[in-house]
Order: structure tokens, then C-alpha cells, then sequence
């Protein structure tokens, strides 16, 4: 390797792309897509800044009031954003709380499965949720726990309970939420700590059993340190993002009922910026959101790296 | 082998049971979808269907099949997902290979440019008007080009190209073959689980995203499937036969609506069991850090 090295300083940079050429011309079509749908965008933060209008260009709009921050003063000052701000969080912790865990648990006990095919017929079967579309878990809920033709409440119904307002209750909602969120990812999340504990030493278990540890002292002093990695790793990632969160999930359940508690910031978003045309207030929020973002992942990292960690970089 | 005490044979019965009552779950709701679908319409409006189909029947069936609206929507999402994935595929591995090659002059700035998309993102408003400026709003290519790469996807791609020995490539090298040659003659036919595992991603996400069709696509003629089914779901569209026949029997509707997602699902729920092995592999690759 270092010998090429040494040979390649002295090469001609005509001789050089010759060979290499063709390895720009392959980048050239990915880069310039980057370029165009990813960085091309960040043009129009700055109305972020500015009082936007339909019919002038972006870089001759006049700069808002306050020195350009009236969009962010204003959003902070509107309820509906405060509540989306709020949700945001709230939902983001209970996936965080409640989902998190999930997956790692599952993996744990599939890992203890002795009958092989069972567990593969099982993984498989839990790995489904994940490729169905939010639309359709909405759906699937909704023919779940509907107050009157839902499975869930025909039970109780028959055992002569009242029904659960599941989807149309704000408390009720959350849980139902949280719910799906969970159902969805549980099994496909743990395909990551399974290939993790499949890396285990075998020889770490054996020296285990030898001492006489049992089924749970196994787990708890050799599988768990050994996924710590990637749970750290995981953990650091989700709260990266605990501004973030898609669209889909949140505008596949929204109802009227819930607005309240259902509102995130993505859906603000989309229903005041695209849908009521107040583009710089809606791009203040969104630029508040990316930056607040990168700030808590830069964090997280840093606090996995103090704790002796390794970071995701 | 140790022979098993009578606690942790009684645990592994445990486990068995709980991974069986997990399955449940989540085969429940989809067995529900799947007898209303097929059931009677009386049946239906007395909540009498739980897990099996009552009064069996197809018709909810037939009535979504004749309806030009959602087989519209279906044969333009199955054609968008072929489109989009090979497309997809395509310029992935366009960008995962050069950037394998240590030699690579710029590579370190090229990396930094793909990384920093990752983290920073100029948000939905900002997109929408550049995809107005483009004029792509309304125009069918905007459910393909804006989404054509996820560099997520790319990494993925590129740790696994890191896994094919170089010794491989260099003996190719030296008897004189082009860069190009090398990719196509070494490095595609030894990349097929990776392929398969991100066409299965690309495709899952082409068929199941809806967001960008809600926000760019202002004509319904180019609806994908999910954004259709969300507006029948929250009635804002209605299924044109059914009410063009009359039917607006609460009965029939649900059924009708668990026909419409249950055909939604099936070409995926068909295709995911046969690539476990291979996405199980493409999902490892992107998480674990080597």
C-alpha cells in the first residue's frame, strides 16, 4: 500500500486521469444531484430572515423587522407552534422510552429461543409491520380500535365493558400512537442487536457456564456489555433526532379530535407553510428545528465520547 | 451438550410463548383487515366479524377492481416503483464506487460534501420552492428525481464494495482493464445481496411514501397508491363505482376499505420474505461500525 503511495506522488496528473477520469465522470451525475436537491434549498433558507413575496427573487427581499428575527419572534409567540414544538418532544421521548427498549428486549429473547426454525418463522413474521405503510398501520388501527366496528372494542363490547375512545381521546391517542410506533419497529430494530450478539466470543459463554452462571446472569454480564456498542450508537442517533421525526407517521394518525397533542412540528409545517402560504414564518421554524437538531446530536455525541464511548464519528 | 435444568426448560417455554404472543399481534390486525374484506355486508354493519370471514364472499373485491381510479393509481405506483428503483440503484452505485478507491484525488472533500446532506437539512419549505422554481410541481418527475438517492443507502452500498478484496480489482488493473470494465465485470456480480437489499429498501419507500405526493402533486391523474388510499381512508375521495352503483351501505364501505388497503399490501408482504437473508445483511452493514 505504502509503496503505491510512494509512486503515485511522482505520476503525471495527464497519466492520472487517464486512468481515473472515468471514476469523475461516474460521480459527476450523484454530485450534481446533491447539489441541485440538497444544497440548492439552503438558497431559500434566508427568507427565514425575510419578508417573502411571489413575484420578487429571493436575494432582493426586504430583511423582516427586528433585525430579520421577527418570523422566529412571532413563531415563538404563536400557540399552535408552541404546542407542535411541545408534541414534538412529548412523542419523541415516549418513542424514546418506549421504543428504544423494544427491540433490544426482542433480540434478547430470540436469542434464547432454542428451536431454530421457530425463531426464523417468528423474525420473519415480526419483521412485517416494518414494510407496510403508515397509511396502512393508520388504517389497520382504525379497523382495530374504531369506538364502534373495532376488534379491540367488539371484545369489550362482548364482555360488557364500555368502549375506549383508542384514537379519538387525546391520552388515549398518545398510547395508541406510541402503540403502533412500537409494533412497527420492534421486530425490524432488532435485526441490528441480533447481528450484534451473533459477533459475541462463543468462547465468553463457555467460560461463563464453567463458572456456573445461568441463563440471566449470561445475559445481563456477557450478551449486554457486548451489544453496548451498538446500543450507545443507537442511542446517540435517536437523541440526535428528538426534534426531529418524519411526516408520515404523525399525518397518517392526525384527526381533529386530537390536533391538541397530535401536531408536530413537520405537520405545522406543511399545514401553515404549504397549505396556508406563510413560507418565512414556516422556514424559521424549520431552520429552528434543523439547527436545534444538529446542536443535540454534536451534544449527544460528545457525552457518549466523555463517558468513554465511541461516538457515530 | 449440558442436560437442561427443569427451570430453564421452563423458561425456554416461556420464551416460546411470548415470541408466539408477539407473532399474534402482529399477524392480528392484518387477519381482521382480511375478514372484513371477504365478509358479508350484514355481518359487518351487526359487528359480528372478528378473525374469519362471515357470509364469504368477493365482492368488495370486484368492485375495487372496476373502479378506474384506483387501478389508475396502482399501475402508475407499480410503474413509478420500477422506474424509481432502477433509477435509484443506478446512481447509488455511481456514487459508492469511485469513492472506494484510496487514490482518489478529492475523495476526502468529495466525503465531506455527501456527509454534511446527512445532517443539515434546509426543510420542507425551502424544497417546495425549489421544486417550484424547477417546475416540477405537478410534473410526474418530481415523485422521482428529488428522492432518486439516500446516501444512507449509499454507505451501505460503499461499506460493502470496502468488503470485496482489492486484490481482485488490482489483478483486473493490471491486465489492462478500464475502472468501468471493473465495475461492471467484478464488482456488479459480486454485489448482488447488496443490490437486492437496497432495491428493497428504494422500492419499499418508493411505495410507501406519500408525503411528497401530498406536498408537489397537484394533479390527481399522478396519485400514488398511499396518497389515494389516505384520502379514501379520511373520505376525501370515495371509490367512484361504488357510489356511482349506489352502495353506501356503511357495511359495504368497510369492506370495501379493507379490499383497498389489503391489495395495497400484498405485492410487498409477497416480495420481503424472500430477501430476509439479504436485508437482514444490508441493514447490519449501515449500522455496525467496523
Amino acid at each position: 500500500m505504502s509503496k503505491q503511495a510512494g509512486t503515485r506522488s511522482k505520476v503525471s496528473f495527464g497519466v492520472y486521469m487517464k486512468k481515473y477520469w472515468q471514476l469523475y465522470a461516474m460521480l459527476a451525475l450523484p454530485l450534481i444531484y446533491l447539489l441541485v436537491f440538497k444544497y440548492a434549498p439552503m438558497i431559500y433558507v434566508q427568507i427565514a430572515f425575510k419578508k417573502y413575496s411571489l413575484v420578487e427573487s429571493v436575494w432582493k427581499l426586504p430583511i423582516a423587522a427586528n433585525h430579520g428575527w421577527e418570523y422566529f419572534i412571532k413563531a415563538f409567540q404563536n400557540n399552535d407552534f408552541k404546542y407542535a414544538l411541545r408534541n414534538t418532544l412529548t412523542l419523541n421521548l415516549l418513542d424514546l422510552i418506549f421504543g428504544f427498549p423494544a427491540p433490544i428486549i426482542f433480540a434478547l429473547i430470540l436469542n434464547e429461543l432454542c428451536f431454530q426454525r421457530y425463531k426464523k418463522v417468528v423474525q420473519t413474521i415480526a419483521y412485517m409491520p416494518h414494510f407496510l405503510s403508515w397509511v396502512i398501520i393508520y388504517s389497520l388501527a382504525l379497523q382495530l380500535l374504531a369506538p364502534n366496528d373495532g376488534l379491540v372494542n367488539m371484545v369489550i363490547a362482548k364482555l360488557g365493558g364500555t368502549a375506549i375512545p383508542f384514537l379519538n381521546d387525546e391520552a388515549h391517542w398518545i398510547g395508541s400512537y406510541i402503540g403502533f410506533g412500537i409494533w412497527q419497529n420492534f421486530g425490524w430494530g432488532s435485526i441490528v442487536y441480533l447481528a450484534s450478539i451473533a459477533g459475541i466470543n462463543p468462547e465468553l459463554y463457555e467460560a461463563a457456564a464453567v463458572d456456573g452462571a445461568g441463563r440471566f446472569r449470561k445475559m445481563w454480564h456477557i450478551t449486554l456489555p457486548g451489544i453496548k456498542p451498538t446500543i450507545v450508537v443507537l442511542l446517540i442517533m435517536s437523541l440526535g433526532n428528538i426534534l426531529g421525526g418524519g411526516f408520515d407517521r404523525p399525518f397518517a394518525f392526525q384527526n381533529n379530535l386530537v390536533m391538541k397533542v397530535a401536531d408536530v412540528i413537520a405537520t405545522y409545517v406543511y399545514r401553515v407553510g404549504i397549505k396556508g402560504l406563510q413560507f418565512s414564518l414556516t422556514t424559521a421554524v424549520g431552520l429552528f428545528q434543523s439547527v436545534v437538531g444538529v446542536f443535540f446530536l454534536l451534544m449527544a455525541n460528545f457525552i457518549s465520547r466523555r463517558l468513554g464511548e465511541r461516538g457515530i464519528w | 451438550m449440558k442436560v437442561k435444568s427443569r427451570a430453564d426448560k421452563a423458561w425456554d417455554m416461556v420464551f416460546v410463548i411470548f415470541c408466539f404472543i408477539v407473532s399474534l399481534m402482529c399477524i392480528i390486525p392484518m387477519l381482521n383487515l382480511l375478514a372484513k374484506s371477504l365478509s358479508g355486508t350484514d355481518f359487518l354493519v351487526r359487528n359480528e366479524v372478528y378473525l374469519l370471514p362471515k357470509g364469504l364472499n368477493f365482492k368488495a373485491y370486484s368492485t375495487v377492481l372496476k373502479d378506474p381510479k384506483y387501478i389508475r393509481a396502482f399501475v402508475w405506483t407499480v410503474f413509478l416503483t420500477i422506474v424509481c428503483t432502477i433509477a435509484s440503484l443506478t446512481m447509488t452505485t455511481l456514487c459508492a464506487y469511485p469513492l472506494i478507491f484510496e487514490h482518489l484525488k478529492g475523495r476526502k472533500a468529495i466525503n465531506v460534501f455527501i456527509t454534511i446532506t446527512m445532517f443539515f437539512n434546509a426543510g420542507t419549505i425551502p424544497n417546495y420552492l425549489l421544486m417550484q422554481k424547477l417546475h416540477l410541481l405537478s410534473n410526474p418527475l418530481v415523485l422521482i428525481i428529488p428522492g432518486v438517492m439516500s446516501v444512507y443507502n449509499m454507505i451501505i452500498m460503499r461499506s460493502f464494495f470496502y468488503g470485496i478484496p482489492d486484490s481482485l480489482r488490482e489483478s483486473a488493473e493490471i491486465d489492462g482493464a478500464s475502472l468501468f470494465r471493473i465495475l461492471i465485470n467484478i464488482y456488479l456480480p459480486l454485489s448482488k445481496p447488496v443490490m437486492a437489499t437496497l432495491a428493497l429498501f428504494y422500492a419499499v419507500g418508493r411505495w410507501n411514501g406519500y408525503s411528497d405526493a401530498l406536498m408537489y402533486m397537484r394533479n390527481d391523474k399522478y396519485y400514488t397508491l398511499q396518497l389515494l388510499l389516505y384520502n379514501i381512508i379520511n373520505n376525501i375521495n370515495q371509490v367512484e363505482v361504488a357510489t356511482q352503483e349506489g352502495f353506501s351501505a356503511p357495511g359495504l364501505s368497510a369492506s370495501l376499505k379493507a379490499a383497498i388497503v389489503m391489495f395495497s399490501t400484498i405485492p410487498i408482504l409477497c416480495i420481503y420474505p424472500f430477501l430476509q437473508k439479504y436485508f437482514i445483511h444490508g441493514v447490519t452493514l449501515g449500522a455496525v461500525k467496523e
